[in-house]
């Protein structure tokens, strides 16, 4: 690209350059749940006037509603992280039967090193599972240029495409040459078709072999794919890589020969060769899992993977480097003695007041995927599981029915309304439905926060940021069957402990609903109060309300005597960050706090 | 020209990750190809952010090799200390001096490190570093400081000031755009110092 281009060129997130190439695409339809790093490509789609975008209840229903709008002839877009890829598994593989009309991708982020997420799984081999094509650029231009082909893609082979970028494709930015959209061709409307579409094992059954036939076809595809191309140079060392660890492999060994695979599954299997040939050493450099590199070996090529890059978290340039070159780099390590800065609650979250009373319960506390997983650090220390989207209930009821309705140990389960709405509300039925008595509690801060407030069916508030029909969650768990249904202000210490309390002695089923709105949506301003202050001659340094966990709430070290006694330092409340939610001032012993 | 390599820390909601996107599009606008990369989600709640910004011909990398920083600009010190094992020798620190307290610190459990200035001023004896909140303040708007901090980055580097003027805008909302000018040109006064 020239100085000139560049300066004409967008500097975009990889996200942001996907939701450019699916716009220009031609793309009709979006859907989508939240979640780091895939969150950007809805919200930047539902900019574009062209496209109806949905923030969808969860994964699965995203492409399920996918599924509908490119059955009826849109180009559509589904987009997901890693783990999205499962809740939406069960659509993923019939499709891959049924096939498409309109183009639909379905762009799935993976996450190596776990920015924000529960497990480091590699979605390249969902590719090889479900039979379907996946493309995996490595920085933002190939993210608009890849997302685009893969409409054209879609069409041509009748199947979904999927599209892995890494959470450094996604979130790095680049410049993108771009171009204008362009609207597809193919009418829109619905025929009946049920040989395609019924999916009954007399009609899935002759779909089988056509998926085969497919991916012989893919395989061709494969060889003469751009994407997969050979960059010549020194030929000692060749080494095969895709996505990013391309980019990294280029910055540390600028001298080597490359093979770089734009296209994950199905892979060139005489290019690969005919690559091999050429060089005196075969390397291979990808994150998570050997994909490429068992492929290799099962054509019958030497080839050195694993045994030097590592499996677990993300690569960079010095791995690289050091892994091919062999030798030591100096590598830069981080001072461990310093304190650590993790992230924290917001000042005035309405979850603190929450988890400060389960602490003080000393609840066993089966927790779910939000913000309030943050309870699980010091020093609340107040969430003792988290697994997958919704999991915290149907852990809570396993635990009660495996130690027995009249154990010592209180079990409970917290979820938030946008991870209940997505899939909270099965395991609830389950409690009523078989009888369990194990308190649930609904963390309903009317937004989906943690990936940056999003709306769901609880908020009531579309990706548009429309205003529309939400979830009454009192009746929604009255006509479940649950006995006692209690709502909670999560700020009123004595309130929610009250009702845990009672929900612990009651016989029957029960849900308590804490609700105040995330301080950072809107409707924060309607509950935000005056700052608070420490009276600094009442405060004797106990720092009971440093163990809220607020930001706001700091330490003055100051050794002196109050009211006869010797004191170490008296707590502060920064002003500008105190929301006036008042924690702090209901756990302090002295009432030093006003 | 060689890849230039700009690492940015701070606190989460300091406005690192906008100071980032000010730097990068300084360097389109000039024509240069750039990579920038920061993670977002759940790094944004009040933890380390670190944003890698690099320039030049041809960038491969979204990631500074490591020990490659040519400057690292921090909005916090306990952060420029954190990073410094990523600048190489020789390179430049530009520095707010203001304190953020970490959770462990406040709770007692560890102490907030002392000298930190001292350190990084034995590394980068030409480091730039002024409490930025309180030039902010001065300029009329405490939200500006990570602005004052980037003005004086600014003077570590050869881009033409109409270029940052631009790349500004495209950072910063409208409205708030006279202060943050006078932020930028407050921190650059003290960058010339």
């Amino acid at each position: 690209m020239s100085s000139v281009k560049r300066k004409e060129a967008l500097l975009l997130s990889g996200n942001e350059a996907i939701a450019r190439g699916a716009w220009e695409a031609g793309v009709k339809v979006a859907s989508a749940y939240p979640g780091t790093p895939s969150t950007e490509i809805l919200e930047n789609m539902a900019r574009y006037p062209e496209v109806n975008a949905e923030w969808s209840p969860n994964e699965k229903v995203a492409l399920e509603v996918g599924a509908g709008a490119s059955y009826a002839g849109a180009r559509t877009l589904v987009s997901l992280k890693h783990v999205g890829l499962n809740v939406a598994a069960d659509p993923l593989f019939t499709l891959s039967y049924t096939g498409v009309k309109g183009g639909l991708v379905i762009i799935n982020c993976d996450d190596p090193q776990l920015h924000s997420s529960q497990n480091e799984q590699d979605n390249r081999h969902y590719a090889r599972a479900a039979k379907l094509p996946m493309l995996e650029p490595a920085d933002s231009a190939e993210a608009y240029e890849f997302t685009k082909a893969a409409f054209d893609l879609s069409e041509k082979y009748d199947c979904p495409v999927l599209v892995r970028p890494t959470t450094r494709v996604s979130h790095a930015m680049g410049l993108v040459e771009t171009g204008e959209r362009s609207e597809s061709a193919m009418p829109l409307e619905i025929k009946k078709d049920p040989a395609k579409l019924v999916m009954l094992p007399g009609f899935a059954r002759p779909r089988h072999p056509k998926i085969e036939a497919r991916m012989k076809e893919l395989e061709e595809f494969a060889e003469t794919f751009e994407g997969n191309r050979i960059e010549m140079g020194d030929k000692k060392i060749g080494v095969i890589t895709a996505g990013i660890s391309y980019l990294y492999t280029r910055e540390a060994l600028p001298e080597v020969s490359i093979l770089k695979l734009g296209m994950a599954w199905p892979l060139p299997r005489k290019k690969i060769r005919e690559f091999a040939l050429k060089v005196d050493k075969l390397y291979v450099v990808e994150e998570l899992d050997p994909f490429i590199e068992d492929y290799v070996r099962g054509l019958g090529v030497e080839v050195t993977g694993k045994a030097l890059i590592p499996t677990c978290g993300e690569l960079n340039p010095a791995i690289v480097g050091e892994a091919v070159l062999g030798g030591k780099t100096d590598k830069v390590k981080l001072n461990p003695d310093l304190p650590p800065r993790p992230p924290i609650m917001c000042p005035g979250c309405p979850h603190r007041g929450l988890f400060w009373v389960l602490k003080k319960e000393k609840a066993f506390v089966c927790g779910d995927i939000g913000c309030y997983t943050l309870a699980a650090q010091k020093p609340l220390e107040a969430l003792d599981t988290c697994l997958c989207m919704g999991a915290g209930i149907g852990q809570a009821f396993g635990i009660e029915k495996a130690l027995g309705k009249d154990a010592d140990t209180k079990v409970v389960a917290v979820i938030g309304d946008s991870t209940f709405a997505h899939s909270g509300m099965t395991p609830l039925a389950d409690i009523a439905f078989n009888g369990g008595n194990v308190p649930v509690i609904i963390l309903d801060n009317r937004t989906t926060a943690m990936t940056g407030r999003q709306g769901n069916p609880i908020s009531g508030l579309t990706a548009g940021g429309e205003e529309t029909n939400s979830i009454d969650l009192e009746m929604l768990a009255k006509s479940f069957g649950i006995s006692q249904v209690t709502v909670v202000n999560p700020y009123d210490i004595e309130q929610t402990r009250e009702a845990v309390q009672k929900a612990f002695e009651t016989e029957g089923s029960s849900v308590i609903i804490s609700r105040s709105p995330c301080v950072l949506i809107p409707q924060f301003k309607e509950v935000k109060k005056a700052p608070l202050r420490v009276e600094v001659d009442e405060c004797d340094g106990c720092r009971t309300c440093l163990m809220v966990a607020c930001p706001a709430v700091t330490w003055v070290s100051e050794e002196r005597e109050v009211k006869g006694k010797k004191r170490k330092g008296y707590a502060k409340i920064d002003e500008l960050m105190c929301t006036g939610c008042g924690v702090c001032a209901a756990v302090c012993k002295t009432g030093a706090i006003k | 020209m060689t890849v230039k390599n700009i690492l940015m820390a701070g606190v989460g909601g300091q406005g690192v990750i906008v100071a980032s996107q000010a730097m990068a599009a300084v360097a389109r606008l000039a024509g240069l190809d750039v990579k920038k990369s920061d993670v977002h989600g759940m790094a944004q709640r009040g933890g380390s952010v670190l944003s890698h910004v690099r320039f030049g011909e041809k960038v491969y990398s979204p990631l500074i090799p490591d020990g490659e920083a040519d400057i690292l600009m921090s909005t916090e010190k306990l952060e420029a200390i954190r990073w410094l094992p990523f600048v190489k020798k020789g390179g430049k620190i530009a520095v707010n001096t203001q304190m953020i307290m970490p959770p462990t610190v406040t709770r007692g459990a560890q102490e907030y490190p002392k000298g930190i200035i001292e350190k990084l001023t034995e590394f980068d004896p030409d480091i730039v570093a002024f409490d930025c909140l309180e030039v902010a303040k001065e300029v009329g708007n405490p939200r500006t400081a990570t602005v004052v901090l980037l003005g004086a980055l600014s003077t570590m580097l050869d881009f033409d000031p109409d270029l940052w003027t631009e790349a500004l805008k495209t950072a910063v909302p409208q409205k708030v755009m006279d202060v943050n000018m006078k932020a930028f040109a407050a921190g650059v006064a003290r960058g010339k110092k």
